[in-house]
């Protein structure tokens, strides 16, 4: 391989790489620690809210660069709703869900609405709205802390409480077999997909990776998958919240990628006026986009609260900046129309595992904002300097 | 010996993989109008981006020679200090700032930050009478026309103190009238000792305003002709720039011309934010199967606009009139419902309008018609995209490695065949082309011109604006004429001519 190539590749590669070096660092210096299976499966469960956030981030940043300021006050507010109406009313769970995801949309739409429709700039609706519903959440809450430790379901189906984990089917052992088998399925699953594509790619003549890239990619996935899954049978099993963010990501990876609609979000922030001239409708799509970081910010309230087993007026608070950042971290353009969900999911990683390495060294909090905001800050450089051929500074 | 104001000597440029200029060389009498004159791409803009220190000394080879003394540009700055201004060929003016603040902005009249507004007002106005513009300085430049904004560009120019204007293709933006306004503008300056250097693509203004021709093909200076000595005939350059002659220009076709296929009538068209201006006013225009009509006519005449309008409205307020389909009437009321009944309109500005220059090929061309190559689900099927673009690739001789390559990265002409795949791909019965071979080269004009003709032998309806009269004569079988909204002629593609055209128009006006 010729040295433009290896370029290419780590430019390519270069967050993965980072979230390598990143690990690799931390487990040094914490003597390994963080790469004990508790700390694997805190990693999950702390940093779920934001795979989930940042996944709905995304779409409306690709519209061209606008973001949601109001998940926070969202997530806190559909939390709060839904804590009042399980403690006070004593909903069933079903009922608990669904009003929640009814009210997470409506909100969505709402602000949607003006988005889209009437184009007020979305930093000035969503600000609004961060205001309107952290007030809101005082408000239902009656600035009091509910707790909601007794109600069991919804707080294991959340991934909150002592049992939040998928229960072992072959009975009590030292290793979650369970879990072990997801991973093997999982793992098995991924390969024949890998192998199928590139088979039918072949048979049509397509161009393909190279033979040895391709099952280098293979392999090393699989043994991240593999690895992964087991670290976390030594720890109870798979949290179930894991299976939410799961869907979420499939589910938005697949759109994304593979689908009209999301098809859609890309051209528009990659040039609206061509969009609209194409018959798409572009109001549809800013539409789309809001109301669907409501629905998310609500699933992210059900996480929040389950985890946390209480709901609280304080809540979320900067929620969206971790969502926003793990987005640019994760290669997101700020003009929009460029980023995809892997990537996004890349930049949560990074980020959970600077918080949680350096909560490992026990860094004080505020020097880890600090952290935080100069890795945000070194990514999205990184990425201008690069697009501009690896000139620092900008010509006059 | 002549007295040379600038001798550029061997200058070479590489970037990354590529040799723009391979040791070209130009010579500038002091008060001559030079034309630099070659295809897209040939490498003309780099070597006046390398003559105006965009790119610094040192990251070239070769001389600059100026005055007779050898000159380091580091910065624009640099080369304007010593009276080289480069006019671009998009302009660069502020829209919310007056005429005399952009004139003077990074060059403010008055002490080290406080600004003088009344000796700025002044000179502005100075500066505004030599280039012949009636207008306050203090209008806002979005309130003036592109013509009138390409003299404020001039005026900023002179205000520097230019010795040397560098003018990055000055017309192409401008209609007939307003490029002879300022071609005659440059002979009063040449009258005045002004030396000029004028990069165009409009050969027949080239041949009238240029005392010197130097012919720039591949990044190598090929030949320079010289107006007393060589034959100035567009020919004569075509064939030194292309290293080839083209004989004909337009590629012929045999008529088989149909049934109407699209009437308009009465169509009335406002202004969106002017709401009392008429920019189309009662047109009634059809065009019939396998047939290529024209629309000619001044830049401003809402020829744009009314292709825009009747493209699902997509421009314009309170717009009345009926369209009929194969005689049945049909209202278009969205762009989505004008491309179910057969419609396609390929923009003017394929970078602002059409195209999605961060995106692959593959993405650009399937983007209007995502249901050909998706199922009901809505999911894409990405192999058939693939094979979609293939095939438009091969089909309008896209040159580039794949179509996973960014649209962004393709010369003019490329993109704008990527642009008429993108339409050619929604099966449409009516094209309307505004503008299709804007900024392209010879070649890949004549290429476009090929595909026309291929889309009206298959029996569709295709409506071209132009400003390039030429091409609306060589192409069409039937000529509008529109002005100031009006139709205000339909002509036989065989019956007229650039003067019938022409006389129509001032009739008018």
């Amino acid at each position: 391989m010729d040295k433009t190539k290896i370029l290419d590749l780590v430019k390519k590669y270069t967050m993965i790489i980072v979230l390598i070096l990143v690990l690799g660092f931390f487990a040094i210096r914490t003597g390994g620690a963080i790469l004990l299976p508790m700390n694997v499966s805190n990693l999950i469960s702390q940093n779920a809210y934001v795979f989930v956030l940042a996944t709905g981030m995304l779409l409306c940043i690709l519209t061209g660069g606008n973001i949601d300021l109001s998940v926070g006050s969202v997530v806190c507010f559909t939390g709060a709703v839904g804590a009042i109406l399980m403690t006070k009313y004593n909903a069933p769970f079903i009922v608990t869900v669904l009003a929640m995801f009814a009210i997470g949309i409506l909100i969505g739409a709402f602000q949607a609405f003006w988005i889209a429709y009437v184009r007020i700039p979305p930093f000035i609706v969503t600000l609004a709205g961060m205001l309107i519903f952290r007030g809101l959440s005082n408000v239902v809450l009656d600035g009091l802390t509910i707790s909601i430790k007794d109600y069991t379901t919804f707080v294991n189906v959340f991934g909150g409480g002592a049992n939040c984990y998928i229960p072992d089917v072959f009975g009590n052992n030292s290793l979650n077999i369970t879990c072990l088998v997801a991973g093997a399925v999982a793992t098995a699953i991924f390969v024949f997909l890998q192998f199928k594509g590139r088979v039918s790619k072949l048979k049509k003549h397509y161009e393909v990776e190279k033979a040895s890239f391709f099952w280098a990619k293979t392999v090393i996935i699989s043994l991240v998958i593999l690895a992964f899954t087991f670290r976390l049978s030594q720890h109870k099993g798979i949290p179930t919240v894991l299976i939410w963010v799961l869907i979420v990501v499939l589910v938005y990876g697949f759109i994304t990628s593979n689908t009209k609609t999301g098809r859609y979000f890309y051209a528009v922030g990659g040039n609206e006026k061509a969009t609209k001239l194409s018959g798409i409708s572009t109001n549809k799509v800013y539409f789309l986009a809001y109301t669907n970081m409501g629905l998310l910010s609500a699933l992210a309230g059900m996480i929040t609260i389950a985890r946390l087993t209480s709901a609280q007026p304080t809540y979320g608070q900067n929620y969206e900046m971790d969502a926003i950042g793990s987005c640019f971290i994760g290669g997101a353009s700020a003009y929009g129309g460029i980023g995809t969900v892997p990537g996004v999911i890349i930049g949560a990683v990074l980020m959970g595992i600077i918080n949680l390495g350096m909560s490992l060294m026990s860094v004080d909090a505020n020097w880890q904002k600090v952290v935080k905001g100069l890795v945000l800050l070194a990514a999205v450089i990184f990425d201008v300097v690069s697009k501009r051929g690896g000139k620092m500074i900008s010509k006059d | 010996m002549a007295d040379n104001i600038l001798e550029m000597r061997q200058i070479t440029k590489t970037f990354p993989g590529v040799k723009a200029l391979d040791n070209v060389c130009l010579e500038v009498v002091r008060g001559e109008i030079h034309a630099l004159v070659g295809e897209n791409g040939a490498g003309k803009s780099t070597l006046m981006n390398v003559l105006s220190g965009i790119y610094p000394y040192g990251s070239y080879e070769g001389d600059i020679v100026y005055n007779g003394e050898v000159c380091q540009f580091h910065t624009i700055k640099d080369s304007e200090h010593k009276g080289i201004v480069i006019i671009h060929q998009e302009l660069a003016l502020v829209p919310y700032m007056t005429i005399a603040e952009n004139m003077f902005l990074g060059n403010e009249r008055g002490g080290k930050q406080i600004i003088n507004w009344n000796e700025t007002n002044e000179l502005a106005k100075k500066y505004l009478e030599m280039v012949g513009l009636k207008e306050s300085p203090q209008t806002l430049i979005k309130d003036i026309g592109v013509g009138k904004q390409q003299l404020v560009e001039i005026a900023k120019a002179l205000a520097k103190n230019a010795k040397l204007l560098i003018l990055d293709e000055p017309t192409s933006s401008l209609n007939e009238e307003d490029s002879k306004a300022l071609l005659e503008l440059l002979l009063k300056f040449k009258a005045n000792g002004m030396t000029s250097i004028i990069i165009s693509h409009k050969l027949n203004e080239v041949s009238y305003v240029a005392d010197k021709i130097t012919v720039i093909r591949d990044g190598c200076s090929i030949e320079s002709l010289d107006k007393t000595v060589d034959d100035f005939s567009e020919g004569r350059i075509i064939k030194g720039m292309v290293g080839r002659e083209i004989s004909d220009r337009f590629p012929k076709r045999d008529s088989q011309i149909g049934d109407i296929k699209m009437e308009v009538k009465d169509w009335t068209v406002y202004h969106p934010l002017y709401t009392e201006r008429k920019v189309v006013d009662n047109v009634n225009i059809n065009v019939r199967k396998g047939e290529i009509v024209g629309i000619s006519g001044l830049m401003g005449a809402g020829r744009t606009e009314l292709a825009m309008s009747l493209f699902g409205k997509s421009y314009g307020d309170r717009i009345s009139g009926h369209i009929f389909i194969d005689g049945k009437e049909v209202k278009l009321d969205s762009v989505k419902s004008a491309i179910g009944h057969g419609l396609a309109y390929v923009t003017e500005d394929r970078k602002g309008n059409g195209l999605i220059l961060s995106n692959p090929i593959k993405i650009n061309t399937t983007l209007a018609n995502l249901d050909g190559v998706s199922n009901k689900a809505g999911v894409i099927n990405k192999y058939e995209e693939y094979n979609v673009a293939t095939e438009y690739r091969g089909k309008l001789n896209i040159k580039c490695p794949t179509v996973e390559q960014n649209v962004g990265n393709l010369s003019g002409g490329n993109q704008q065949k990527v642009l008429l795949a993108k339409w050619m791909y929604t099966d449409p019965d009516i094209l309307i082309l505004d503008e299709p071979t804007r900024g392209i080269d010879v070649g890949a004009k004549y290429e476009i011109y090929c595909i026309m003709n291929d889309l009206v032998a298959q029996g569709k309806s295709v409506i071209m604006i132009s400003s390039e009269m030429p091409e609306i004569l060589g192409m069409c079988d039937r000529i509008y004429v529109m002005n100031e909204g009006k139709m205000v002629a339909e002509l036989k593609g065989s019956e007229a001519s650039q003067e019938i055209i022409m006389s129509h128009i001032i009739k008018t006006a």
